[in-house]
């Protein structure tokens, strides 16, 4: 929480590590419980239980997406790209992008804008010579995706291997990498990328305090951060039916479609344990965002949380 | 009681939608307790799924532990009530790769249960150690009753001398349909010929079917004999003491 006084920002500044350090500090004294859905278990138990979570649900991870949100899932990552409005150039990292949705929409974003980009330069070219116009098409300049390029970065190997051979199915492969990474310590150096997302991850990362630190500090000054996550729904009559639609419907889904009850318990358990809008926005601006805010989707079953590096 | 690592948060009880009996604790490893309301969609979502994919045994397996809650019990009390059944119930035994003495089943003469059943598995390339726990069985009495029909399975097509492609598979669900009601074997029985060609159905109606209902009728109940102690008894004998005539 930013501080009153004069100093407050360089006080924020410090306060996430120092909070961050001493959470470590107190995690190696006592072995720190934390949650696994409703379990309670050791972070190491967490990250491990959760690896075995996603290399199990793999396979059907997309099909289990459209089945339990009856599609929907696709209008929210949509609104999440045209919130980004990335232009041709953006850089950007897709942390825990797994299968790829992300990384796909945000080509295809780009593709369109660099698309709409040439015809306008074009129309102001009407009056070339021959000679100029097939210079123009030779040039660096008529590049498809304008030098964008996204990073798909995942813990999971299993997830990344879905995620490749979907791009290799559909046909993306240039302003594309695959990466292994962990989101509490990124493999990546200091303020390099325009955007941040982490959409349906960060509810999986165990201290997401690190995970915002790390976000904050691949991120260029400028750049934007922004989480799609399940959150809180806080009208009664809609909350009572989603949790029952929630704990009745989906690990039957699971087990049907994915012969994997348990996954998907764990799933709807996690939604229910993970911090609700204002209090992931106070987390976001501990690790140093500016103008964070967020944007509810269908009453707060989806938060659209966005934070700048100033 | 509850299964080892696993402990649920008083927190997380108060004030969620759970309907039904979250609040009870596994009773066997591999139990999953579940609501009425679930227990509903899972019936009708695994047998939409078996219908779709043939090859998801694990959604008729689930088929056959979220119908079972009326026949179940009915096996139950047939094997107490039968010497043979009881001293399953009691002793529990299990058919499995390592229970089994396979080298010894094999030295057994032509013609034997053992024998015959390692040919069986032999011929039709399967093993008994692929038969699903039960997992939404809420009693454990009746979880171990389904887990030993399945285990049983495979030597039912040894007695009954089916194969295990879809034909012989429909075979064996009409015997079992009659002899144990569950509605998991009458659904399969009704819809498994769907999958057959019209010369094999032909078959099945005049020849099989037939055969397998009489026999069904006329024998004892199968999850009353303990295999395990029968290995070197003649088929043929096995089915006149049970009951079921000679295949066509």
């Amino acid at each position: 929480a930013a501080a009153l006084c004069p100093c407050g920002a360089v006080l924020a500044r410090l306060g996430g590590p120092l909070r961050a350090l001493c959470g470590s500090v107190r995690g190696l004294a006592a072995g720190t419980q934390t949650h696994f859905g409703f379990q309670t278990v050791t972070e190491e138990e967490r990250r491990k239980k959760i690896n075995q979570v996603f290399e199990s649900v793999a396979k059907k991870y997309d099909v289990m997406n459209d089945s339990m949100t009856l599609g929907v899932h696709r209008v929210w990552k949509d609104i999440l790209v045209h919130k980004m409005n990335p232009s041709p150039g953006t850089l950007l990292l897709d942390v825990a992008g797994g299968t790829g949705d992300i990384a796909f929409r945000f080509i295809n974003y780009v593709r369109s804008a660099r698309e709409r980009q040439l015809q306008k330069k074009l129309r102001n070219h009407q009056n070339l010579s021959w000679q100029e116009i097939s210079e123009s098409y030779q040039e660096e300049q008529f590049k498809p995706l304008g030098d964008s390029q996204v990073v798909v970065c995942d813990i999971n190997k299993e997830m990344l291997k879905v995620g490749k051979q979907k791009a290799q199915y559909l046909g993306y492969s240039e302003g594309l990498s695959w990466v292994l990474g962990n989101a509490e310590e990124l493999p990546f150096d200091d303020d390099k990328f325009d955007v941040y997302t982490i959409a349906f991850g960060i509810r999986n990362v165990t201290r997401i305090d690190l995970a915002l630190q790390e976000a904050y500090r691949v991120l260029k000054p400028g750049g934007r951060f922004l989480c799609l996550e399940f959150s809180h729904v806080s009208n009664p009559v809609i909350s009572r039916l989603y949790d029952l639609y929630s704990f009745q419907v989906i690990p039957v889904l699971g087990e049907v479609i994915a012969g994997d009850w348990k996954s998907y318990q764990y799933l709807v358990e996690s939604i229910r344990r993970f911090p609700p809008q204002e209090e992931l926005k106070a987390m976001i601006e501990d690790a140093g965002f500016y103008k964070v805010d967020y944007q509810n989707l269908n009453l707060g079953i989806v938060a659209i949380h966005s934070g700048f590096k100033l | 009681g509850s299964a080892g690592l696993s402990h649920r948060e008083p927190r997380a009880r108060q004030g969620h939608g759970e309907e039904g009996d979250e609040g009870c604790s596994r009773l066997y490893p591999g139990h999953i307790p579940t609501s009425p309301l679930q227990k509903a969609l899972l019936a009708g979502g695994s047998a939409v799924m078996a219908l779709y994919d043939p090859y998801r045994h694990d959604m008729v397996a689930v088929l056959g532990e979220t119908t079972g809650c009326l026949a179940l019990p009915n096996l139950r009390d047939k094997m107490k009530h039968h010497p043979e059944g009881y001293r399953i119930l009691r002793e529990r035994p299990r058919i499995r790769l390592s229970t089994l003495d396979m080298s010894r089943l094999q030295g057994l003469p032509d013609g034997s249960l053992g024998r015959e059943y390692v040919r069986f598995l032999e011929d039709n390339k399967v093993s008994p150690d692929t038969r699903m726990p039960p997992k939404f069985v809420d009693d454990e009495e009746l979880a171990y009753v389904i887990q030993r029909y399945r285990e049983v399975h495979d030597v039912m097509h040894t007695l009954l001398g089916m194969p295990t492609n879809m034909l012989g598979e429909v075979v064996v669900k009409w015997f079992e349909a009659i002899q144990t009601g569950l509605p998991m074997c009458v659904l399969g029985a009704a819809f498994g010929p769907i999958r057959l060609s019209a010369r094999k159905l032909q078959v099945l109606a005049t020849e099989l079917v037939p055969w397998a209902i009489r026999s069904g009728r006329n024998a004892s109940c199968f999850l009353n004999v303990y295999y395990e102690q029968r290995w070197e008894q003649p088929v043929e004998s096995l089915r006149e003491e049970i009951g079921i005539f000679p295949p066509p």
